[in-house]
This record gives structure tokens, C-alpha cells and sequence, in this order.
């Protein structure tokens, strides 16, 4: 029999190493898996960077300091502002009713929720152009009255909302699942009103996952580009979102200035990216106390 | 506070949780709800406390309908059968929390919260946890966590939803002892619900043993351990040995002469039942008297103070279990293989209703 | 509402959240989708087939859901072994490892559209290397098959990565006991386990796949014919007011995608079943 070698590189236990590969195959395993995430992670990370510099510091600030950036900055907080709010308190809502009640056609809703998440981005923005657009549903109605839905903010906040209504609910449904309803009904025997309990007992224990939720949220309005950009219409300084700021910057050739957006982009994704490993942290699981036996009088067995 | 529950049946879609029941609980009494899982008896405990509504029949608090009333008003303190404390609170505030929910005009100042929660951390051995929060505690401090929670509010009813189920067997005794002295002292109506029979008959001052929905027995905790109502309460109650005892000629022979059966022997045979617990079992190496069945012994096994022995009965071949002490044991010293004879010091036979 | 709750309940609220719910849910999802196919009704089964299946129509489907597939098959073999490095060795580096793998989930897709195709364009950083090979990426179909394998990489890895967490070594050292070696022991105890999650990860990677937009049109050159995805073509249409065109194209899309979610929703029903089983 072959002696079992314990490698000094891991911090693997004796135990473990029955149940794991030579420590050839593991090298392999794991520059196998450092080749593919280089090729499609780390480059693409460090090209946005190094192609948003490419032209020195003073063309990277000046990419922001133009009157069509700003304007594309502002829209874009403009459309997160209204739409992330109200999908939060949708996916406090959704989730509350889905996690904590049993009801006919639950599952019917849930798949109605994550039903964006399965949709093309470019059709979630058709469907609104065949709503409101001029040949639309509603268009003669809207053109009568002049109200601008398509090619307009109205339509780019309503194919965010949409493209985004699946992100606080998800994070909140399972975690909501998996408290049970232990707790809220405890505090509803002691005398807590429904208010009382939702912001005393239900918003503390959700409060880091509807964040991640929020924040998640967040990351995908600012940065959703084929929904909105089938309802745009690409109107420099009105309609254009940061997004398709990038674009146009991409196609105009100009490349310093489309990657310096990028990189702010990337920023947020990152800051998403942390937010969630944060997040987790705080979900650490609960230490184990083992029971220290109580004083009881001696001579109290049988 | 005095319960009387009313006619109340419950039911889950098809299911019938509880069956028409019925109970009343003196004020001060502490009584056990005592079942096999599915029973009904945490149903009973949840209509009581307001967290579900009985279908039909009707539950009275201390003499008022409360059948419609919200769970606020009730004035009941629930222990959930596994804490349900706030995670995110630390011991004293989730302590605290039945009292600062008050509305402003009866919330007591944040001293005397103060002061109330000491007292009760007093009351429960957890005076120096007070700033811990429930995931560094163990089960058994947090059980007695969520009993002073729910004491804070001073309730008129105390409602207990398997309070030691997820504890270690040592600590669960532990806790027993300590919850029957805390009754004592505080005199609160208290309702538990438990499977274990052993909790039940040591905690409680009157049982109430539940089966698929119905009430089968009622009583002190010696009643329904020295007095089984039904076959049921018999085997939920402790190990049992059951025979299936032939009834004998003269009363089948009156059956047939009545025409109220045409059976056999054997069938009638199988229509009365005898149960007698291993300890009330005694054993003799030789014929004393004439009730007395000759079996074999085939296997002994001594556990700790007490000595289980295994026997086959020479007629019937049944499995017979015996429970002596070891004193006994070493006065009769049998060995496996040998022949003795079984005598139930104490039996109970049930007829069993035609099938 | 009592007729929709299966059980009443002391908790507050369900009334008003499950409303409001549905409400919203109508008002965004449910009224716009349903559009999509009132729309179609008014064209005949004829001329729908016909916008459905001109050559270029074809082309595009076979572009999409090809690379989306081909996309998917490497994720599959990438993600695992990303998840197995993740799950059982330890490195350096490793916790920022696992939160990087979410980055094309977070990313907006014309960012990673626009880096990838700066990346492989012939003198890209990695393009660089590959045009004397006579490889060309960016501008061709090659392109959009990085594109979709990039945006579907975190799937295969999520839907892997806890199920590795939760199998019990037990059985394992049980297979090991029993005289199974590791590689025996690999196919006989883990994947079986696996296979479940990792079908159910490479189905959502697809789907993802089929549907994206952003990240691939920076790349692909968008030839017709070549290397012109299903989601392009609709918005060409579009800008070109064909929206009968679009809206078929799009339906065509939508029950793609309903399918799909479908099928993954019955892959993680069994791969759940299959745990409750245990």
C-alpha cells in the first residue's frame, strides 16, 4: 500500500487526505480553473481600467466633464432613484406574503417574479414600445395627449423597473423562508402591534439581505443596456443612460472616453461584488454554546 | 386564570387535527398536553394562546369568551417550542421587548423595564447573559430566555410548546425540576405540551393524554399511569407487555346461547386483551400458584440499576418482557435457557369492541 | 382573502402585501408580456411562419442558440472545476476567487461588451496572440460565442458550489473504505450528486445566454446571415418600424425562454427531490 502523503502547501487534515485527490491532480485542478477565470475575469477586469487610462489622467477626468456625460450620469440616478425604491418595497412586500403565508397560487407568483430574469433584455423593452409607442395599444391615446412614454424617461424608469423587479425579492423570499414565522409571532403574543413587529422584529433580520437586494438592484438599473435601449431612442443629453453613453462614446471610436464610463461602471459592479461577500459575513453562522449544568441541589435524582 | 375549552374541532383542509374537544383547567394549575406527534396537542396549545382560530366550539378565559379575541388581548405568554427569540436583540432587550411594545400610556419608564428585566433574568439564573445575544447562549439558557420573555408582560396563562423537546436528556431534567419550582412559587395557570410521558407525569399536576384529535384520558399524573382509560394511554404511558388472553368457555357459551355471536373460541379469544407492565411482573423458579404462565429465558440485559429480562412463554412462544430490580435478579439468579414461571402482580383487561 | 389562504394566521399584513404584489406584478410584468402575444394574434399563422423563418431569421437562431450551447458545454466543464477548487482546496486569494465569479452578473453588458471586444480585436491583448494563428474573434461568430460563455459563468459555479458544500464526506470515506479509489469514488458517489446541479446551472447559463444583448453586439461584428444574433435582429427591426416583424421574432424568444425556465424549474425540483430523499 501506498503511504498517504500529507503535503505541507494545504492546511488539509491527515483525515481529509483520505478523501482527496494527489497533489498533482489538485495543482492541475486549480491552474485549470486560474487559466479560465484569467481569460474571462481578470483581463477583462483590468483591460476596462487600462484602457480607460490609456490616454493619462487628465483625458480620463475629462471624459466625465462634458455636458452629454453629465447628462448621462444624472438620467441614470434619475432612473435608479425612482426605480429602486419601489422594487424594494415591492420585494419586502412579495417576499413577506410568499415566506410567511400559505396561499393558493404561490408558486404561480413566484415564477412570475423571476419571470424578467428570463426574458431577453432587448424584449422587455419591446414589449413597452408595443404598449405605449406610437403604434402601440395606448400610443394614439398618449400622442392625443401629448404624453412621451417611449424614447422618453417614463419608458427607459418602466423597462428598468421591469428588468429589475426579481433582485430584492430573490435575496429576500429564501431568507425569509428560513426564519419561519417563529419570531414574528412571538412578538405578536407580547403584545407588538403589525407595525411594531415588521420594524422591530422583521426589518432587523432581513436588514443586510434587503440591502445586498438593494444594492444588487441598484447595479442592474444603472447598468441595464438592451432594455432601455429599445426605449431610448438615443437622444443625446435627454435620453441616453450611462450605458448607452458607452456606446455611442464606442462607436464614435472614441475608446478613452467610453472606457473611462466603463470604469465607473465597474466600480459599481464591484462595490456590488463586496457588498454581497459582506453581506455573507454577516450571516456567519450562529456559535455553538454547549449547556453548562445548572446548580441543582444535590440528592434531587431519584 | 381558569380555561375551559369547548366542543373545539379543528381541521388542516381534510385533515381533522382535533375532534371535538373539550378540557377545563383549574387557575393555578400546571397541565400537561401529552401525545405522539400529530396528535393535536400543539393545535390545542396555539388555539389557546390566539395563534389559530378552532373551527368550531369555543374557548373561555377565566369565565369570558375569548374565541374571537385578538392574541393581544388575551394576556397569554407562549414559549415556542424552539425559542423563537429575536436574533438581533441581545438577552435583556428581547426580555424587555411584550413591555416597550406597550402603548405609551401604559409603558412603564425605561428604568422600571430596567429594573423588571433584572428582576426576571434574576428569576431565571441569567443575570450575567443579560448583553449576550441568543446565538452565544446554549438551548437551555435560551429556553430560559424565552420563559422570562414571556413572563415579562405577566401574563394569567402560560403556555409551553415542548419546552425541553430540543434539549440533551441531562439538561432537559434539569429544567423540568426548575420549571416545576418556578410554578410553585409564581402559582400562573400553565399549559405544556409535550410527547414524554416521563416529563408529563413528573412536571404536571394533571394529564391530559391526547391520540389522533380526541381527549383519552384526563387526570393526575398516578391516574392515568395506575389507571389507563384505554388501551392507548396504556402503551403511550410506559412499555407494556400485551396479551391477547383467551376468554374462557362459560362466556363464550353465554354469547352463543344470547346469539350475539356466532365466533369461534379464537375469535373470542382475540377480543380481550391483557396489559401488564415489565415491573409488575414477578418470577419464580417454581410453580406457586395456578396464575402463572411457564416461560424461558433467552436473553438478560442490565441496565445501569435495573435488570430487563427476556422471556418466551411455553405455550403461546409471545415475547414477555420483565423488569427487576438487581436485587431481585441476584436472589432468583437465572441464567439464559432456563425455565420459570411469570406472575403479573398487577394487570388490566380491556375488551376490545367486535371488529 | 380568506379563500386564498390555505391556513389563517395570526400574522398581519398578507392581505395588504399580497395585493399590492399582484398589483404590481400585473402592472409591470404580467399587462406588458401579454401585449407581446395580443400583438401577434393580429397576424395570420402564414405570415407569422413566414417573418419567423426567412433565411436570415434562421441563421440568427442558429447562431444564438448554438454559441449559446457550445457556451454553456465549456461553463459546464470550467464552472466545476471553478467550483471544486473553491469547495475543497484552500489558496491564496481564494474568498476575493469566489467573489470575482459574480462579476459578469454584476457587470453591465456593454461594458463587458465593449472590454471583450477590445480585448480580442487583432490588437487586443489577447487578440494579439491569436491573429498570427490565424484566429479571429472579435467580428466573427467566435466572438459571440466568448461573449455568451462570459456572461454564463457564474451559473454552473453557483448552482455546483453548494451542493459540494453540503455532501457528506461520509460517504466518501464510506466509497474509500469499501476500497474505491479516488478517481472510482469521483464517478461513482460525487458525480451523481452533481449532476443534477451542474445540468441545472449549464440550462440557466443557456438561457441567460440565449436572450443577451449588450455584451455580445460590441463583438460580433453583426453580420447578417454570419454572425447576426436573434435579440439584434429583433432591434433592427425595430429601427427599422417593422413591429410585426419583432413582435413575431419576440414571441419566438419569449416561449424559447418560457421552456427554458420551465425545464430549469423541473431540473431543480428533481435535484431537490433527490436531496429529500437522503
Amino acid at each position: 500500500m501506498k503511504p498517504i502523503r500529507v503535503t505541507a502547501d494545504t492546511d488539509l487534515q491527515w483525515k481529509d487526505s483520505l478523501t482527496t485527490e494527489s497533489s498533482l491532480v489538485r495543482r492541475l485542478l486549480i491552474a485549470a480553473a486560474f487559466f479560465y477565470l484569467t481569460l474571462f475575469l481578470f483581463i477583462p477586469l483590468a483591460a476596462v481600467f487600462a484602457e480607460a487610462f490609456k490616454g493619462g489622467m487628465a483625458a480620463y477626468v475629462g471624459s466625465f466633464l462634458n455636458e452629454d456625460a453629465l447628462a448621462a450620469i444624472r438620467l441614470t440616478l434619475l432612473v435608479a432613484f425612482v426605480a429602486v425604491p419601489l422594487n424594494a418595497v415591492f420585494g419586502v412586500a412579495a417576499a413577506w406574503a410568499i415566506a410567511k403565508f400559505d396561499f393558493v397560487g404561490k408558486q404561480i407568483l413566484v415564477t412570475l417574479i423571476d419571470m424578467p430574469l428570463a426574458v431577453s433584455p432587448v424584449i422587455s423593452g419591446l414589449i413597452y414600445v408595443l404598449l405605449f409607442g406610437a403604434q402601440g395599444w395606448l400610443g394614439p391615446w398618449l400622442a392625443e395627449h401629448d404624453i412621451k412614454i417611449i424614447f422618453a424617461l417614463p419608458g427607459i424608469v418602466l423597462a428598468t423597473i421591469f428588468v429589475t423587479v426579481p433582485f430584492v425579492a430573490r435575496e429576500l423570499i429564501p431568507l425569509m423562508q428560513s426564519q419561519g414565522r417563529d419570531e414574528e409571532e412571538a412578538a405578536i403574543t407580547l403584545g407588538a402591534s403589525g407595525w411594531q413587529m415588521f420594524t422591530r422584529v422583521t426589518l432587523p433580520n432581513i436588514k443586510w439581505s434587503l440591502l445586498y437586494g438593494v444594492i444588487l438592484c441598484n447595479a442592474r438599473a444603472m447598468g441595464e443596456f438592451g432594455a432601455v435601449s429599445v426605449v431610448s431612442g438615443h437622444i443625446r443629453g435627454l435620453t441616453n443612460t450611462m450605458p448607452l453613453h458607452v456606446e455611442i462614446l464606442y462607436n464614435e471610436y472614441n475608446a478613452v472616453s467610453a472606457f473611462a464610463v466603463a470604469s465607473l461602471l465597474t466600480l459599481l459592479a464591484i462595490v456590488t461584488l463586496a457588498a454581497k461577500a459582506v453581506v455573507e459575513r454577516k450571516m456567519l453562522s450562529p456559535i455553538i454554546v454547549a449547556d453548562p449544568v445548572l446548580p441543582v441541589q444535590a440528592g434531587s435524582s431519584r | 386564570m381558569s380555561i375551559q375549552v369547548d366542543h373545539v374541532t379543528k381541521r388542516f383542509g381534510t385533515f381533522t387535527v382535533l375532534n371535538d374537544v373539550s378540557l377545563h383547567v383549574e387557575e393555578g394549575e400546571l397541565v400537561a398536553l401529552l401525545g405522539p406527534s400529530g396528535c393535536g396537542k400543539t393545535t390545542l396549545l396555539r388555539i389557546l394562546a390566539g395563534l389559530e382560530r378552532p373551527d368550531q366550539g369555543r374557548i373561555f378565559l377565566q369565565g369570558t369568551e375569548v374565541t374571537d379575541q385578538r392574541i393581544s388581548e388575551r394576556r397569554v405568554g407562549f414559549v415556542f417550542q424552539h425559542y423563537a427569540l429575536f436574533r438581533h436583540m441581545t438577552v435583556a432587550d428581547n426580555v424587555a421587548f411584550g413591555l416597550t411594545v406597550l402603548p405609551r400610556t401604559q409603558r412603564p419608564s425605561e428604568t422600571r423595564i430596567q429594573e423588571k428585566v433584572r428582576e426576571l433574568l434574576g428569576l431565571v439564573q441569567l443575570q450575567a447573559m443579560a448583553d449576550r445575544y441568543p446565538s452565544q447562549l446554549s438551548g437551555g439558557q435560551r429556553q430560559r430566555v424565552a420563559l422570562a420573555r414571556a413572563l415579562a408582560v405577566e401574563p394569567k396563562l402560560l403556555l409551553l410548546d415542548e419546552p425541553f423537546g430540543a434539549l440533551d436528556a441531562k439538561v432537559r431534567k434539569e429544567l423540568r425540576r426548575w420549571l416545576r419550582r418556578l410554578h410553585d412559587e409564581l402559582h400562573i395557570t400553565g399549559i405544556l405540551v409535550t410527547h414524554d410521558q416521563e416529563e408529563a407525569l413528573e412536571v404536571a399536576d394533571r394529564v391530559v393524554v391526547m391520540h389522533q384529535g380526541n381527549i383519552e384520558q384526563i387526570g393526575t399524573p398516578d391516574e392515568v399511569y395506575e389507571n389507563p382509560a384505554n388501551p392507548f394511554v396504556y402503551r403511550f404511558l410506559g412499555d407494556v407487555n400485551v396479551f391477547h388472553g383467551r376468554v374462557s368457555e362459560e362466556q363464550i357459551e353465554q354469547e352463543r346461547s344470547e346469539g350475539r355471536s356466532g365466533g369461534t373460541s379464537e375469535r373470542a379469544g382475540e377480543r380481550e386483551v391483557t396489559f401488564v407492565r415489565p415491573h409488575d411482573l414477578e418470577l419464580s423458579r417454581s410453580r406457586t400458584n395456578d396464575d402463572q404462565v411457564e416461560a424461558t429465558v433467552r436473553t438478560v440485559l442490565t441496565a445501569g440499576s435495573r435488570v430487563r429480562v427476556e422471556l418466551m412463554s411455553q405455550i403461546s412462544g409471545q415475547a414477555i418482557e420483565v423488569e427487576l430490580t438487581k436485587e431481585r435478579y441476584r436472589e432468583l439468579a437465572v441464567g439464559e435457557g432456563e425455565v420459570v414461571f411469570v406472575h403479573p402482580r398487577h394487570r388490566r383487561v380491556f375488551k376490545m369492541p367486535p371488529p | 382573502m380568506r379563500l386564498m389562504l390555505k391556513q389563517p394566521s395570526v400574522l398581519p399584513g398578507f392581505g395588504l402585501t399580497l395585493g399590492f404584489s399582484v398589483f404590481y406584478l400585473s402592472l409591470i410584468v404580467l399587462i406588458p408580456l401579454s401585449g407581446l402575444f395580443v400583438k401577434t394574434s393580429t397576424l395570420s399563422w402564414d405570415q407569422f411562419w413566414d417573418v419567423i423563418t426567412t433565411p436570415r431569421a434562421i441563421a440568427s437562431y442558429q447562431l444564438t442558440f448554438g454559441a449559446s450551447m457550445v457556451g454553456a458545454i465549456i461553463n459546464g466543464l470550467f464552472g466545476s472545476i471553478i467550483a471544486w477548487v473553491l469547495v475543497r482546496y484552500r489558496f491564496p486569494g481564494q474568498s476575493l476567487v469566489d467573489a470575482l465569479v459574480d462579476l459578469p452578473f454584476a457587470l453591465p453588458t456593454a461594458v463587458a461588451g465593449i472590454t471583450l471586444a477590445a480585448i480580442y480585436s487583432p490588437n487586443g491583448w489577447i487578440g494579439q496572440y491569436l491573429d498570427p494563428l490565424g484566429i479571429k474573434v472579435a467580428f466573427t461568430p467566435l466572438g459571440v460565442l466568448v461573449a455568451l460563455t462570459f456572461i454564463g459563468l457564474p451559473f454552473v459555479v453557483r448552482t455546483v458550489q453548494p451542493v459540494l458544500q453540503d455532501l457528506d464526506r461520509e460517504v466518501e470515506e464510506a466509497a474509500t473504505t469499501l476500497g474505491a479509489n479516488r478517481w472510482q469514488t469521483f464517478r461513482a458517489v460525487i458525480v451523481p450528486e452533481l449532476w443534477p446541479a451542474l445540468l441545472t446551472g449549464m440550462a440557466m447559463a443557456f438561457a441567460r445566454a440565449v436572450g443577451e444583448y449588450g455584451s455580445v453586439i460590441f463583438i460580433a461584428g453583426n453580420m447578417p446571415l454570419k454572425s447576426e444574433i436573434t435579440p439584434l435582429l429583433i432591434m433592427t427591426k425595430l429601427d427599422q418600424y417593422d413591429y410585426t416583424g419583432a413582435t413575431a421574432l419576440g414571441v419566438v424568444m419569449l416561449v424559447t425562454s418560457f421552456v427554458l425556465a420551465l425545464a430549469i424549474n423541473l431540473l431543480q425540483w428533481w435535484s431537490t427531490a433527490r436531496h429529500m430523499n437522503q
